[in-house]
């Protein structure tokens, strides 16, 4: 987004809480377990997130880029198969 | 353009009820494949935050300011310096941290235009503004106006160093140690330093 024109002021909320819903704090965890238990790498993650359609991408909040990403990869990864017994 | 730049920032309550419905979904086929637990991904975000504080960056910045030595290890390299205090940086991935002192004349100021890459373990959670499409996209082109919005005024001569995170490398912001702070202790110079000082959005 580096140099970019046209996304207005910053908003700065004072006394922030680190999450604003529940399922932004669910989002977190999901893409840190992922990450540390080597589902799948930072690199990919931002991939998966970067590679959203533009629009889709810029209609989205921050954490709602993440669920994509991170539903993304399960899909690829292939997470949720069953492994044969 | 205001009908970007008010999508992209907070969702909706429509989408935010979407987003939750999703997750919740894919928390229980997580669950179902035994890939994971909520009790983990609990434990999960409570580690982080008790782990993730802008203390740490804080008791990182004092130690520098009262220890030459410390500060030219710190600034040589981040990563052996912070552990030297106990702060373990690899939280998501293994990442180098590199410090960047601010002084006469010169101000750093950090972003990640990409994504949101930002120090977590030395800062805590990143704020929205840090991770806005706003922030993200003028940081780079216009930091004397971001500067402003936060009431932060840098001298026209003063000359400032943007720096863009990436998934390997974090930048930390070593502000100048106030004027009149030399009888403080350690402890009482900690209290002094902000995360937005440690971003480059503050002085200190």
């Amino acid at each position: 987004m580096g140099g970019q024109h046209g996304f207005g002021s910053l908003q700065i909320e004072s006394g922030e809480p680190p999450f604003h819903h529940e399922w932004e704090a669910r989002v977190f965890a999901l893409n840190r377990f992922m990450l540390r238990s080597g589902r799948y790498t930072l690199d990919e993650f931002r991939a998966a997130v970067e590679s959203m359609p533009p629009a889709e991408y810029l209609a989205a909040s921050y954490y709602e880029r993440w669920l994509h990403g991170i539903e993304r990869l399960v899909r690829e990864k292939g997470v949720l198969d069953v492994r044969p017994g | 353009m205001s009908h970007v730049h008010d999508g992209a920032h907070e969702s909706s309550h429509e989408s935010s009820a979407g987003a939750a419905n999703r997750v919740k979904t894919l928390v229980a086929a997580l669950e179902a494949a035994n890939v994971l637990t909520e009790r983990e991904l609990d434990e999960t975000v409570e580690s982080f935050l008790a782990h993730a504080q802008p203390a740490n960056g804080a008791r990182v910045v004092a130690r520098a300011w009262v220890d030459d030595a410390f500060r030219e290890r710190l600034l040589a390299d981040g990563n052996a310096a912070v552990a030297e205090l106990g702060i373990d940086l690899a939280h998501w991935a293994p990442v180098r941290l590199r410090v960047v002192a601010n002084g006469p004349g010169r101000h750093n100021l950090i972003v990640c235009t990409l994504c949101s890459c930002y120090p977590l373990a030395l800062l805590g959670p990143s704020p929205t503004w840090y991770k806005s499409d706003a922030y993200r996209s003028r940081a780079v082109r216009d930091p004397r106006g971001i500067l402003a919005e936060f009431g932060t005024h840098v001298d026209a001569g003063v000359e400032i160093t943007v720096w863009d995170s990436t998934a390997e490398v974090r930048y930390l912001v070593l502000p100048e140690r106030p004027a009149g702070t030399e009888s403080l202790s350690e402890t009482e110079l900690e209290a002094l330093v902000t995360r937005n000082g440690l971003i480059g959005t503050a002085l200190v």
